[in-house]
């Protein structure tokens, strides 16, 4: 019996691989086992490789594994590529219609199952998906019963008898291979879960669904990867609400429209990933002197242009933080769960109304697309607080004069007015402007209204800003990342921990304004210290080194070839600098 | 009921003396109180360059935003408040130039705006350079031999891209212009005017006198029927674009809002931010 293991179907794009993944890991899921899903795919429609791995565990799990123990193939090219990462004890299932061949130096076992053949004699051989996943779970030695639900649920608008043929696709594939296995059935008999209800979802599902727990009724946004699903996801659930989602001819558009509809009074939301953030620079802007509230996802690809739309990278960082001309208060969080993806989407709409000002929600591509086994979502934790919003009546305006919606105050948040509102007319401007928004270039009022604006971020409230998981007062390394980095990092250090290395570990969640205070014991109380990210200059490296200085005492551990970093090679470099005091390997 | 005083504020507007812009105001302001709003019922919204500090000399909820960009912010104000009235208003550098691709889509869009154009030829705020709208051999800073370029023809891009209602006016016809605000105002759809607006500093070529001598007026064109697309466009280019009046109103089409599956009827900004935890409890469901 295993207590984990790893799964992957692959082929090409388009050919049902997707699916083949989701009723595997619904049914999965069901039971009670935690998943952790990664897809490899490219930037088309038909054709090329993609594949989808899951890791399967009885305890939480947030990181793919160094290894794999079943590979599904449909093509050739899939066992080419994947063959590697299967381990001794692994095998490679594959559809007997390519004639597949186990690579020489392989060291899984292979088998060819019918895939095309069982499913065509069963009807149609769009069903060789099925005939996989039930040849899957006899190397399980799962009860195949178990897809009875999913099957029906996705096949069930197409009549009863659809539903049937697909149980038997799965049946037929699964007693073939329990003949096929032989004596080596049970081999990978995974322990029983606990069969507890969990969600599934993908770090995007949980973005748009804090949004709707966040009041978002608005959405204005522009297709692109991996961004999408969060404005898919809120079309469909928005009219229910009143609102809506406009998908806007540009990605200028859908920020500048969010910001039209904050500034109308509701909460409203635009996502994208780098290279539509780059076209919203301007408009964050406007959002950061005209003080008007915008929550922007950003969920990071591999930059810098188009770059690797499908790939992962965390290389916006420092945009983020500086973009847009001129200076601005913002603020930018960085979730590095799907449970946090959805608390933080939901509190960045309370931040931007508090302090007036964009927030940023940044992902990344791991995050937001690998689907996974969320524990369940607590909405009474959610609270919608709207800051300085003047609601009651006004007292009337004197001689035509405006409502000082940018009047300054000590904790330099001004009240907002709604248009709409009697006696609260007031002008805003991109242009620097006086207190009731009319345009002001004096060089006191500059000042003054600067001044105000950032100091509004001074001052932010936000709870828990750093993940801690730091078991020594006094550690041999200091583990820092950001994202979805949080599980290959736990588990990197339990392995280091279990080398006897002292390690500490935080997962930085507020990256701006930086929460400096909260890192800084941290770093002083390590011997080494070493930050975990997805670019090729260390960007977030360089942002604590701003914030809490020992500039010599922070290395890097870089990957920026498209992947998510893998447990073993943040073992080993780690390892590496604590043994030698730097790390020699190039990463990669 | 408001009257056009009332949406004056004390800002001195640094428009040139003799600017057709100083009309657009008055005639917005007079449309205004014409069709019966009060200031804080409308929002005006306007892009960069001498025409955008417009929503700063009107007595309303003013924004002025980005160059191009007041369509976009205009249409995201009017879906948050559906019971404000909005306009959108900039020059000809902003809607069809920088803006131009936000202006086609508001048209095709056809949510419940109005957009007025202060048409120039010329871009004023950076002291004269050539315009999408600026006829070719036309010398500017930026053109010293002359445009060689076509200029853009907004009533045939309008009609073309599915508008509702085109109307194009002149800034001295305060009468008409006004008209025309209202009619716009009034329409149920995108309504997209466009202003002849002459700038005296810069465009020495399409001045006051230029436009009184080759503008027609569609009132006098016997027969003209502004429900008739392809008269429309027929007769707006055969005059070169120079004609004046509602060119086409399609009232049969209805706004982007009221095809929009389940939007909320009043202003969205009444509708409750807080989820019920029955119906959040179903949401979570749906990823079991």
């Amino acid at each position: 019996m295993i207590n984990q293991l790893s799964w992957k179907v692959g082929g090409q794009q388009g050919e049902g691989i997707e699916s083949t993944g989701e009723i595997f890991s619904i049914a999965l899921n069901r039971l009670g086992y935690y998943l952790y899903g990664y897809r490899h795919f490219s930037s088309r429609i038909k054709g090329g490789h993609t594949n989808n791995k899951i890791r399967v565990s009885t305890a939480q799990t947030r990181s793919i594994s160094d290894d794999l123990d079943i590979l599904v193939a449909f093509d050739q090219e899939t066992i080419d590529v994947n063959y590697k990462e299967l381990h001794g004890g692994g095998i490679i299932i594959a559809d007997a219609k390519f004639n597949p061949v186990r690579p020489e130096d392989a060291k899984a076992a292979m088998y060819a199952v019918p895939f095309t053949e069982i499913a065509a004699d069963l009807g149609t051989s769009l069903m060789k998906n099925m005939v996989a996943v039930g040849a899957s779970s006899a190397v399980l030695e799962l009860d195949i019963n178990v897809f009875s639900e999913v099957v029906g649920e996705i096949f069930g608008r197409k009549g009863e008898q659809i539903v049937q043929k697909n149980m038997d696709a799965i049946k037929a594939g699964y007693e073939y291979m329990i003949e096929k296995l032989g004596d080596k059935v049970g081999a990978m008999k995974l322990e029983k879960a606990d069969g507890k209800k969990r969600l599934f979802m993908i770090g995007n599902d949980a973005i748009a669904l804090g949004a709707l727990a966040g009041g978002c009724r608005f959405m204005a946004a522009y297709p692109i990867t991996p961004a999408s699903e969060i404005m898919e996801y809120l079309i469909k659930k928005l009219p229910a609400l009143g609102g809506t989602v406009i998908q806007t001819e540009d990605e200028i558009a859908a920020a500048t429209m969010a910001i039209g509809a904050n500034y109308g009074g509701i909460r409203a939301l635009t996502a994208s990933a780098g290279p539509g953030l780059s076209l919203k620079m301007e408009a964050i802007g406007l959002s950061g002197i005209t003080e008007t509230p915008l929550v922007i996802v950003d969920t990071q690809r591999g930059g810098p242009s188009t770059g690797l739309p499908t790939k992962q990278e965390q290389s916006d960082l420092m945009a983020m933080i500086y973009g847009t001309h001129g200076e601005i208060p913002k603020i930018v969080m960085a979730p590095s769960t799907v449970e946090e993806a959805f608390y933080d989407t939901a509190e960045a709409f309370n931040l931007a109304e508090e302090y007036q000002c964009p927030v940023i929600v940044l992902s990344d591509l791991q995050l937001s697309l690998g689907k996974q086994t969320v524990e369940p979502l607590d909405y009474s934790k959610v609270e919608i607080r709207r800051g300085k919003l003047v609601t009651g009546e006004l007292p009337a305006l004197e001689n035509g004069e405006y409502f000082k919606r940018y009047e300054v105050t000590e904790d330099g948040i001004s009240p907002r007015v709604l248009p709409g509102t009697a006696n609260g007319i007031f002008h805003v401007t991109g242009v620097e402007h006086d207190e009731t928004g009319k345009p002001s270039e004096s060089a006191g009022n500059r000042k003054a209204q600067m001044d105000k604006r950032m100091r509004k971020i001074e001052q932010i409230s936000f709870k828990n800003p750093v993940y801690k998981n730091a078991p020594h007062e006094e550690a041999d390394l200091l583990i820092i990342g950001f994202i979805s980095t949080r599980g290959v990092i736990e588990e990197a250090m339990a392995r280091l921990e279990a080398d006897g290395i002292k390690v500490n570990h935080t997962h930085i969640r507020l990256i701006h304004p930086f929460p400096a205070d909260e890192i800084h014991p941290f770093v002083d109380a390590a011997k080494n210290v070493v930050v975990i990210e997805n670019n090729a200059t260390g960007q977030l490296a360089n942002i604590i080194k701003m914030n809490v200085g020992n500039v010599k005492k922070i290395k890097s551990i870089l990957k920026y070839d498209g992947n998510p970093f893998l447990p073993h090679e943040i073992h080993s470099q780690c390892k590496e600098l604590v043994e030698n005091g730097y790390i020699q390997r190039v990463p990669q | 009921m408001a009257t056009f005083k009332e949406f004056r504020n004390n800002v001195k507007p640094n428009w040139c003396p003799g600017c057709g812009d100083f009309s657009v105001q008055a005639a917005i302001q007079r449309a205004a109180a014409n069709v019966g709003l009060e200031p804080e019922g409308l929002a005006v919204v306007s892009g960069i360059g001498c025409s955008g500090r417009i929503s700063g000399y009107i007595k309303s909820y003013g924004f002025h935003g980005i160059h191009g960009r007041s369509l976009p912010i205009a249409q995201g104000v009017k879906m948050a408040n559906r019971e404000l009235t909005v306009i959108a208003s900039g020059g000809d550098g902003d809607g069809f130039a920088i803006g131009m691709g936000h202006t086609i889509h508001a048209i095709r869009r056809n949510i419940d705006i109005t957009y007025i154009v202060m048409d120039n030829q010329i871009y004023g705020l950076t002291k004269g350079q050539t315009s999408p709208r600026s006829a070719a051999g036309f010398k500017t800073k930026s053109t010293p031999d002359g445009s060689i370029e076509q200029a853009i023809s907004p009533m045939e891009l309008a009609l073309s891209a599915g508008a509702t209602f085109v109307a194009q006016s002149f800034s001295t016809d305060l009468k008409d212009l006004t008209a025309i605000i209202e009619a716009g105002i009034q329409h149920k759809g995108f309504s997209f005017i466009n202003v002849f607006s002459p700038c005296v500093t810069y465009n020495k070529i399409n001045t006051y006198d230029w436009f009184k001598e080759n503008l027609t007026k569609l009132a006098t064109i016997e027969g003209y029927d502004s429900t008739n697309r392809e008269m429309a466009m027929q007769t707006v280019m055969e005059h070169d674009g120079l004609v004046t009046g509602i060119i086409y109103q399609n009232k049969d089409r209805q706004s982007y809002q009221e095809l929009i599956p389940g939007y909320a009827e009043e202003s969205l900004t009444k509708a409750e931010l807080q989820l019920s935890q029955e119906s959040f409890d179903k949401l979570a469901s749906e990823f079991m």
